[in-house]
């Protein structure tokens, strides 16, 4: 639990500046340190067993389903790079308290900073894999709300971008990476995933495996090619700079390195993927700082030049080169935050970070410059600072490598040429901004800091040199403490003194510190070569790329989506056609064993009726009138062949439905344009043809394979059932009202829905009678005939009479409230067209449609759930025969109540559109009111 | 007898009508209050129902005392009492968001959005398939109306688009409920589940045909590539909540995929064992590429959504293609989470770009919104949520998915694709989010903040990025158990038709 309190603690510590910002700055500032403070003082209590090289773990389950425990997990390695984050951090804290000026949110700040310590400390106490790709996607964020603190500022947002994607893209590699890990081990737990090296490296996925753990960590530690971002994450506040790029951020892919280092290293492929961008890494990131006019850019690639020292330590194939790589980790540590600091201080008292500007300051801040020197010596590798020890370790162990064979030469050669970069770089840093003439053109006098800012950098320049001239006291236990864990062997031995005698790297040493001066001291020759390349700005091509990438997918998308109705229907319909075809060619007689009927006259009738008229709705398809006729015959057509294959009720239904969508088509043509576009282009028309055709032969194949073979289905219950059972001789009535009457009650339900959004869309709607139809001719004068007139009003009666009847027989002869409500629609629809709206509406004011339609169903359902009283499930029916004097023996079922509700949604919401649609025009348009 | 199967079906049903009926249809306060009140007990309704599955496997509730296979029969287990779950809590937010005014700017809202609900929860119960017809045309009209919404000319427009092409769906669903009807001779789905596993052999290649027909209408439904092409047009143009509510429609398409192609062409299936597998699988993928397209060449943030939307459909369909217990686990809990993100996503598009005046939700320089920080945090925790960025729920998600690959040759198809969706929404959210909340100019022009109930509304959705990470064992335990369930067709079929006697066709 104590463990778990290392990550609860920043947890915590993000908040706390929230809170603490109303109190003041300083207040806030000490607010923010009390966390990790206390996370140090935990940590330091666990060191003695740490220092024995014990492993301890506080666990809980979290998300078993995926692997996912919290495990928190400490070891000499985590220990050091806790301390770094921690020990750094409240360094940080406090420099950045007189950093920030009155204007930025210190809140804010120190939140995001919290924020991000914790992720740190998350990736490296992390003892499950997928808790640690957590905690390193975390720090991906956190970095990218740091780096574009100054949210303003153009170069902050593209830097915080940049850095984002980059680490980002990584992060998902990495996540590949783990997850083929987990499957690999059987477990994501960090125990065993490093004690299954062997397995792991004789796996198929090894190599996999490898690159894209590798991705993921050289992405974070900008590594030769991805190194580009970490320059243009400069953009943010220094105290940002000093953390992130000195014992964080950038340390997180070389921890990964360092900690995956017992499962995936020892191999060749490890070798010379992590040492040659190592080597590249070191070498372009030397060469690039020796151009940085601007300090902290000078110092980021700098950084980058360093990581690849470590990053080509870690691949180096030796022990003693993964020690160095630890040592090296914590030197640069050190004395790049206390750099950062420095530069800080000098951006902040002169306004300015660009060292053609910056000369003398020794002059003005001469405590800082002294501080900074030391540091930059130690950067340098100049003896008797911590620098020096590390590189003097490098080189030693360039010598030993045979990986390259006859060419091994090239190792130690290169190791120097970046000695001699790294020499020069710093030389810059120290002669050009404290040195070298007067200050140009500053708006201020600088003068020292103030007293807290500096004592940051005061402490760690004191480690660098302590650690420089007393290693064995100081570092020496640590380093051994944090190698064991990568190793997780027994150590080799080494000698951590500062004087080996006369040796070859000493020899290394003292050329590349002559060979950085001179190199220096030529700078200005230097320089000119260097203007001669074109000038390359990574965070404007990345943004350039991007952009063009973003605009590719644009066109493309245009390209596919294009907005066309045609094509996604095409897409359904082809789609439809592949499915339903591809499992007919296993089939091998599309005929079945069913005996056909011999064709007669009248379906063949009525085959041909069918084909014609569909044939000619598409044929005429642009004079919709004619089309819409050709429609209402296929329709007919159907009916009748619902008639011929003993339908009864489906005939009548069908027709009835007819009739209504034929009025309502018509209505609707009315306000249309009476003719549509002109045609597709011919490769249009033989695509939509073939298709159709082909579709057309698809399903009439299949229903020609179904209706040839024999069928046993549930239809026979219905039939044996629908008197016993339902009570009605009408077997499709039965069904509608009993057996499926909760499909019944869905699709008048449908019904109602439809009507109400059909009008919901008429209020939104503005028409405009046409003046003409559509050959121009104008519309009759008489508008209601007064034959029409009287003869649908005395009509009316016998039509409502009509639907009385066709309802009540319903359940044993053809009919229903179904066909009856349609009935009793067209009847009414009939009063509408021969009357007009206006000498309707004040006779039908009563008779809200929408109200039947509410009625109608509510009446169903609560039919349903009549059944519940009589504690039988939803619909249940119930029926008997009552014997009344004159009526004689009568039935009375429930299904009648249900079929009343149908009825009563079926005319209201037929009317409800229709009738609406027709006063479109008149002054009676529908228009909203309160939900009527 | 228990009826607490039928009421999430009928209790927006019967909200809806009252609300057409007097004394609630006159008045707006009125109107909110009872819906709001119906919505409450939904959502008891649905716990109850969650209690009920984790007691029973599986209940049934007979239509009219009409026993399987004859009559309709409801059907309740873990992953549909999840759904329906799902819908309600969904229903809650969004209505929450609506009824700051939304719900006024046309007729019916309220109403409609109750029978939206019957449609959905009736398609997740039902245990037919033609019932599921009849609900699939409820959840189409109703969500038709609600797409006109407050209409605009591209609002009617996209309507008519995705009206047309769901027709087409309906008579392609026809289609095949004939052709299965006219080979298994029955619609039950487990009695159907029970018939495709004896089938003679000139009649499963029809089966075959009408089983990938209704993939197809199905995939229509969930927006599988071809098929897709509705969805981000509707979804971006339809007014917020609405689209919020719509984040559940895909998953109608999804559930029923899982239900039928794990019941009826699951692995028990003999000859048709996992029919979908070899189509579904491909189709997935190419969905999960054409979001990333579309995300990546979103230059509106409503679009930008709706095409988050397609992604997350296209993975979780390729996962669903593998049709194991630990696939469809896997893609239960990260249905929970796409669902609740993109619906917070789509009322926070809304409410960012009812603060940002004319420039609106078009991802282009312009004044700043007039609550930065609250908006500016909601807008990165759903976008890295929905990218699967830890600590949220969709990095608990994605991995699970990713976790269920069965070989190598599925890993090499879905993990690049899952991995670069990530990316690219993490890419295009960074530069959305850049523009829209720090390259700004000018003054804010509305001055107030959203309302109150946008925020609870958008709030409760996004909380779920949180509470589903810190609950993810327990429902990572249910959803488990629910697809285990899933699995077991045989146990299924023998409970509730155990006169069933494998290898007879008579029912």
């Amino acid at each position: 639990m104590l463990l778990s309190a290392l990550l609860i603690l920043p947890l915590l510590g993000v908040l706390v500046p929230l809170w603490a910002h109303q109190y003041g700055r300083t207040r806030c500032a000490w607010a923010t340190a009390a966390a990790p403070a206390l996370a140090l003082l935990i940590l330091f209590l666990n060191l003695p067993g740490i220092a024995d090289g014990q492993v301890l773990a506080s666990r809980a389950t979290w998300i078993p389903a995926l692997g996912l425990e919290w495990h928190v997990r400490l070891d000499g390695l985590a220990w050091l790079f806790a301390l770094l984050i921690l020990g750094i951090g409240l360094l940080v804290i406090l420099y950045a308290r007189y950093y920030l000026s009155e204007k930025d949110s210190m809140a804010r700040f120190y939140s995001y900073l919290m924020l991000f310590m914790l992720a740190m400390l998350g990736v490296v106490l992390s003892g499950n894999l997928i808790q640690l790709w957590m905690f390193w996607e975390l720090t991906s964020i956190s970095s990218f709300l740091l780096i574009s603190f100054w949210w303003h500022k153009s170069e902050a947002r593209r830097g915080a971008r940049m850095a984002l994607t980059i680490t980002g893209a990584g992060g998902l590699f990495l996540l590949a990476g783990f997850l083929m890990l987990g499957q690999v081990v059987g477990s994501y737990d960090l125990d065993q995933v490093l004690a299954q090296g062997d397995l792991i490296r004789e796996h198929a996925w090894y190599p996999a495996i490898l690159i894209c753990v590798l991705l993921g960590a050289f992405t974070k530690s900008a590594q030769f090619p991805f190194h580009f971002w970490l320059p243009h994450a400069m953009a943010a506040p220094t105290p940002v700079s000093a953390y992130l790029h000195s014992a964080t951020m950038v340390k997180a892919g070389i921890f990964l390195l360092a900690r995956m280092y017992p499962a995936l290293a020892g191999t060749e492929l490890w070798f010379v993927i992590v040492s040659s961008v190592g080597m590249a890494t070191l070498l372009v990131g030397g060469y690039f700082a020796l151009y940085k006019h601007d300090l902290k850019g000078l110092l980021a690639y700098s950084t980058v030049s360093h990581l690849g020292l470590i990053t080509l330590l870690l691949g180096l194939d030796t022990q003693l080169a993964a020690i160095a790589a630890v040592f090296h980790i914590i030197n640069h540590a050190t004395f790049k935050a206390s750099l950062f600091m420095a530069a800080g201080i000098i951006d902040h008292e002169c306004g300015t970070r660009d060292m053609r500007y910056l000369n003398g300051l020794w002059r003005y801040m001469p405590h800082t410059a002294a501080l900074a020197m030391v540091a930059a010596a130690a950067m340098a590798g100049v003896p008797l600072l911590n620098g020096f020890l590390s590189k003097e370790m490098f080189f030693a162990e360039t010598l030993q490598q045979e990986l390259l064979g006859g060419l091994s030469w090239l190792i130690p050669a290169l190791a120097t040429l970046a000695g001699v970069f790294s020499v020069a770089y710093s030389a810059r840093f120290i002669h050009d901004v404290f040195f070298n003439g007067e200050p140009i053109g500053l708006d201020r006098t600088p003068h020292e800091p103030p007293r807290y800012m500096k004592i940051p950098v005061e402490i760690l320049v004191a480690l660098c040199l302590l650690v420089g001239i007393l290693p064995s006291f100081t570092v020496d236990g640590l380093l051994r403490m944090a190698s064991g864990a990568v190793l997780a062997t027994e150590l080799p031995t080494y000698n951590l003194s500062i004087w080996h005698g006369f040796n070859f790297p000493l020899l290394m040493s003292v050329i590349a510190l002559i060979g950085g001066i001179t190199l220096y001291s030529q700078r200005k020759r230097l320089f000119l070569f260097h203007s001669r390349f074109e000038r390359f700005d990574a965070s404007e091509t990345f943004e350039r790329q991007m952009q063009k990438f973003l605009a590719w997918a644009v066109s493309l998308q245009a390209k596919v989506d294009n907005q066309s109705f045609q094509r996604y229907l095409f897409a359904l319909l082809s789609l439809a056609l592949l499915m339903a075809a591809t499992p007919l060619l296993d089939l091998y007689h599309l005929e079945g064993g069913r005996e056909l009927h011999p064709l007669d006259g009248v379906s063949l009738m009525g085959f041909v009726l069918l084909a014609v008229g569909s044939v000619a709705t598409v044929i005429w398809h642009q004079q919709r009138l004619v089309s819409l006729l050709m429609l209402s015959v296929v329709g007919l057509v159907v009916s009748v062949a619902f008639a011929r294959f003993s339908a009864p009720d489906l005939a009548l239904t069908q027709l009835a439905v007819e009739v209504v969508t034929v009025i309502l088509l018509m209505l609707a043509l009315f306000f249309l344009p009476q003719k549509s576009h002109p045609d597709s282009s011919p490769s249009r028309l033989v695509r939509d043809l073939g298709l159709a055709a082909v579709f057309g032969g698809i399903i009439g194949s299949i229903s020609y394979a179904l209706m040839t073979r024999p069928l046993d289905s549930i239809s026979h219950f219905f039939l044996e059932n629908s008197k016993s059972g339902g009570g009605g001789t009408n077997a499709v009535n039965v069904i509608l009202v009993d057996f499926r009457g909760f499909d019944t009650l869905g699709e008048i339900t449908v019904l109602g829905i439809a009507a109400l959004g059909i009008y919901k869309l008429l209020l939104r709607l503005r028409l405009y009678m046409p003046a003409s139809d559509g050959e121009g001719r104008a519309w009759a004068v008489e508008r209601h005939p007064r034959m029409l007139a009287t003869l649908s009003q005395s009509l009316l009666p016998l039509a409502l009479l009509v639907s009385v009847y066709i309802f009540l027989r319903g359940h044993n002869l053809p009919g229903g409230g179904f066909i009856a409500g349609l009935v009793t629609a067209v009847a009414m629809i009939l009063q509408y067209v021969a009357h007009g709206v206006d000498w309707l509406q004040p006779r039908l004011q009563h008779l809200k449609y929408q109200r039947m339609i509410a009625w109608g169903v509510l009446i169903s359902t609560m039919t349903g759930m009549a059944s519940w009283l009589f504690d039988r499930p939803f619909l249940t029916s119930w029926f008997d025969y009552l014997h009344w004097p004159l009526v004689g023996k009568f039935e009375i079922a429930s299904a009648i109540a249900f079929d009343l509700g149908v009825y009563l949604t079926v005319v209201g919401a037929t009317l409800l559109i229709l009738a609406n649609l027709g006063k479109m025009t008149t002054v009676a348009r529908p228009q909203r009111q309160a939900e009527e | 007898m228990s009826h607490l199967i039928t009421l999430p079906i009928l209790v927006p049903m019967l909200t809806g009508l009252v609300m057409l009926l007097p004394p609630i249809n006159t008045s707006r306060t009125r109107q909110r209050l009872f819906a709001g009140a119906s919505l409450i007990v939904q959502l008891v309704l649905a716990m109850a129902l969650i209690n009920q599955a984790t007691q029973t496997p599986w209940s049934f509730y007979a239509m009219g005392d009409w026993q399987a296979p004859f009559g309709i029969m409801l059907m309740l287990d873990r992953m549909n009492a999840l759904l329906v779950m799902l819908t309600s809590i969904l229903a809650f937010a969004t209505f929450l968001y609506a009824s700051a005014g939304e719900d006024n700017e046309g007729a019916y809202f309220q109403p409609l959005f109750q029978f939206q609900l019957m449609g959905i929860q009736g398609a997740f119960l039902t245990g037919d398939v033609f019932n599921l017809f009849v609900f699939f045309e409820v959840l189409l009209i109703a969500s038709y109306a609600l797409l006109m919404h407050g209409g605009t000319k591209q609002r009617t427009r996209a309507g008519l688009h995705y009206v047309t092409l769901n027709l087409v769906g309906s008579a392609l669903f026809l289609f095949a409920l004939g052709i299965l009807y006219g080979t298994l001779g029955t619609l039950n789905m487990v009695d159907m589940a029970a018939k495709v596993q004896h089938l003679p052999e000139d009649t499963a290649p029809l089966v075959a045909a009408g089983g990938l027909l209704l993939l197809v209408v199905f995939g229509l439904k969930a927006a599988l590539l071809p098929l897709h092409f509705w969805l981000p047009q509707s979804y971006s143009a339809a007014a917020a909540p609405v689209a919020a509510l719509f984040a559940i429609m895909t998953k109608v398409g999804l559930y029923a995929i899982i239900r039928i192609f794990s019941l009826v062409f699951g692995e028990h299936a003999g000859e048709l064992a996992q029919l979908a597998q070899a189509w579904l699988w491909p189709l997935a993928l190419l969905t999960i590429a054409a979001g990333i397209l579309g995300v990546l060449s979103s230059q509106d943030l409503r679009r930008l959504v709706a095409h988050l939307v397609v992604i997350s459909v296209g993975s979780l369909l390729a996962v669903t293609s593998i049709g194991n217990a630990q696939a469809l686990a896997a893609v239960l809990y990260y249905t929970l989470h796409s669902t609740l993100i993109s619906a917070a996503l789509f009322l926070l598009v809304d409410m960012i770009a009812n603060q940002r005046g004319k420039a609106g939700s078009r991802v282009v320089a312009a004044r700043p919104v007039a609550q930065p920080l609250a908006l500016g945090a909601c807008f990165m925790v759903a976008g890295l949520s929905i990218a699967g960025m830890p600590p949220f729920s969709g990095f608990v998600g994605k991995v699970m998915l990713m976790q269920t690959m069965p070989s190598a040759g599925w890993m090499l198809g879905f993990w690049p694709l899952a991995l670069l969706s990530g990316l690219a929404t993490l890419v295009i959210f960074s530069r959305a989010g850049s523009t829209l909340f720090w390259r700004v100019h000018g003054q804010a022009t509305e001055t107030q903040g959203s309302p109150k109930a946008h925020w609870f509304g958008m709030g409760l959705l996004l909380s779920a990025s949180l509470v589903l990470t810190l609950w993810a064992a327990e429902l990572t335990a249910y959803t488990q158990v629910a697809a285990q369930h899933l699995m077991q067709v045989d146990t299924l079929i023998q409970t509730l038709l155990p006169l069933h006697v494998p290898g007879d066709l008579t029912p």
